[in-house]
């Protein structure tokens, strides 16, 4: 449990983080983080809100450059790529967005056609073709011709997974799939991940906080705490596991090496009390 | 702004320090803007892929100014009109308004006035649109499949101003004249022939219309590029976009004013 890197790991990893330090308007968010995206498996990353695992994926997709440390994807070591190697890698990831990001102004459909159309000269049926597949795997077949401001949250962000996954990427990026998904889309979008995974082969990594769905779908879990990995390992490990760190996460506590407030005066002489008092 | 030209940098932009609050923070912001222009340019080879977009956007600029342009052009022109046969009739050269109306008109109100009710019409509506896709993530979005947003949304949308503008201040002129004529022929009572023929042997093809064409390419150019930079740096907030949409009218007035002189004075 103290080695950061699980087990799993022995098959060439993917995504390779090593020594990774960043600083976001002062405040550290990763003081020497190392994980390995095993190739062909979902890895779920955890921890606290504002832990910074949805900046861990945009240091992986090249969005944000790091203060220091590598970051591989797929061979590559993504701070030191020009914009157009960092595109050409793009082309092979899929991200979903927290907030789904759809483009307004396209209907369902050319949304999820709209990666195909940008990099493919593909014929209009098959492009049809692919998007409707999609679109069914998610259970939208029957949104396609609705404008994305017509959609629930929850709808949005299915179509946002089609979206990412209508090129068939070597590499997905979940920014929390779950958020606003009610039990039955759930339980499909869960199908999904796994079923890519398996039947394509493609690696996932999903940033989530409900470890109930993610010990369903994850191969592998890194506990992210206090700008380091705080614990890793499948998640029947975590859950049994007796770190400070998972105890608290997965118990849900208040107490414990994560604080629950955020940093603050004290609050006695915050409500005006003499300090004393409390 | 090393934001927007470096993907590597965060993609959203420092926080919104509402009004430029210094002299430095202004020039900081000219030279932004400038690199910004660079960033757009480089990126137009790449949107010659994306034809149709650009052909989208010089019809919403475009096209659709059309009616406030037109309107404006022919009230222009009437007061133009009204106004110079005034004047013109205190000397008794009344003869003179279809030359004096559209050599102004060529020279300087089609080219400014035009632009002034651009920036207005279409930069503010692709400030507010780029600032929402910013908001939104949909330039994120764009990054992250691959496709350039400077390609895709940037430079589409200052062709589109720099195609757009002379067409516009072209018509705007068309009804100006038409305005004027209204005006001194139709109601004021000149002499239709002496109208055209005074105006068609004084106007030079190159030396006013063609000068006016220039600026008007230069002043679509200043306002698409102060629009879609206002939009593309605003903070992703309503309050970021609301001050974005301000300072691209406030911004594009003064500098199509002030280049409106330097370009006067060396096309002269």
């Amino acid at each position: 449990m103290s080695d950061p890197r699980p087990a799993a790991a022995v098959s060439p990893a993917l995504v390779e983080v090593r020594g990774l330090r960043t600083t976001l308007g002062g405040k550290v968010i990763f003081d020497g983080v190392d994980l390995d995206i095993p190739r062909g498996k979902v890895a779920a990353i955890m921890g606290p809100s504002g832990t910074g695992k949805t900046t861990l994926l945009r240091h992986i997709t090249g969005q944000l450059a790091p203060d220091a440390g590598k970051i591989v994807v797929d061979g590559k070591n993504v701070p030191s790529l020009s914009r157009n190697e960092l595109f050409d890698l793009r082309e092979k990831i899929g991200f979903l967005f927290q907030n789904s990001a759809l483009l307004t102004d396209f209907t369902v459909f050319e949304n999820v056609a709209f990666p195909l159309r940008q990099h493919m000269k593909l014929p209009e049926d098959l492009v049809r073709n692919i998007v409707l597949t999609k679109l069914q795997a998610v259970g939208l077949r029957g949104a396609a011709e609705l404008m994305p401001s017509e959609l629930s949250g929850g709808m949005a962000r299915r179509v946002a997974l089609a979206r990412a996954i209508v090129r068939d990427p070597m590499l997905i990026l979940y920014d929390e799939p779950f958020v606003g998904l009610d039990p039955i889309a759930l339980n499909q979008v869960l199908r999904l991940i796994r079923t890519l995974n398996d039947t394509l082969g493609i690696t996932s990594v999903l940033v989530a906080h409900e470890f109930a769905a993610v010990s369903r779908v994850a191969d592998v879990v890194y506990l992210i705490a206090g700008g380091k990995v705080a614990a890793s390992g499948t998640p029947a490990d975590l859950a049994r596991g007796d770190s400070p760190w998972t105890r608290q996460f997965f118990g849900g506590e208040a107490d414990g090496p994560v604080p629950f407030q955020y940093p603050a005066r004290d609050y006695a002489q915050d409500l005006g009390f003499p300090a004393s008092t409390r | 702004m090393s934001s927007v030209l470096d993907p590597k940098k965060p993609t959203t932009p420092a926080p919104s320090r509402g009004e430029l609050s210094s002299l430095g923070d202004s020039i900081a912001q000219v030279g932004a803007c400038a690199l910004f222009l660079l960033a757009i340019l480089a990126a137009v080879p790449k949107s010659l892929r994306y034809i149709k977009e650009t052909i989208r956007q010089i019809w919403f600029t475009g096209a659709m100014s059309l009616v406030i342009i037109m309107t404006c052009g022919l009230f222009v022109g009437m007061v133009l009109g009204l106004q110079l046969y005034y004047v013109l009739s205190i000397f008794g050269g009344t003869a003179a308004l279809g030359t004096v109306v559209s050599l102004s008109l060529y020279r300087e109100l089609g080219p400014v006035v035009t632009a002034l009710l651009f920036a207005g019409r279409a930069g503010t509506s692709i400030t507010a649109e780029i600032g929402l896709m910013r908001a939104t993530d949909q330039i994120a979005a764009m990054e992250m499949m691959a496709v350039d947003p400077m390609a895709y949304v940037a430079a589409p949308r200052f062709i589109a101003g720099v195609i757009a503008m002379p067409l516009l201040a072209c018509v705007f002129n068309m009804l100006g004249i038409f305005g004027a004529h209204l005006v001194g022929v139709s109601w004021l009572g000149l002499d239709n022939g002496t109208f055209w023929s005074n105006m068609t042997s004084s106007v030079d093809v190159w030396k006013d219309v063609v000068n006016g064409v220039w600026k008007s390419c230069a002043f679509g150019a200043v306002v698409a590029l102060i629009a879609v930079f206002q939009g593309y740096t605003t903070p992703p907030t309503s309050e970021g976009v609301a001050y974005a949409t301000t300072r691209t009218v406030v911004f594009s007035s003064i500098v199509v004013l002030a280049l409106d002189f330097v370009m006067t004075a060396f096309l002269m």
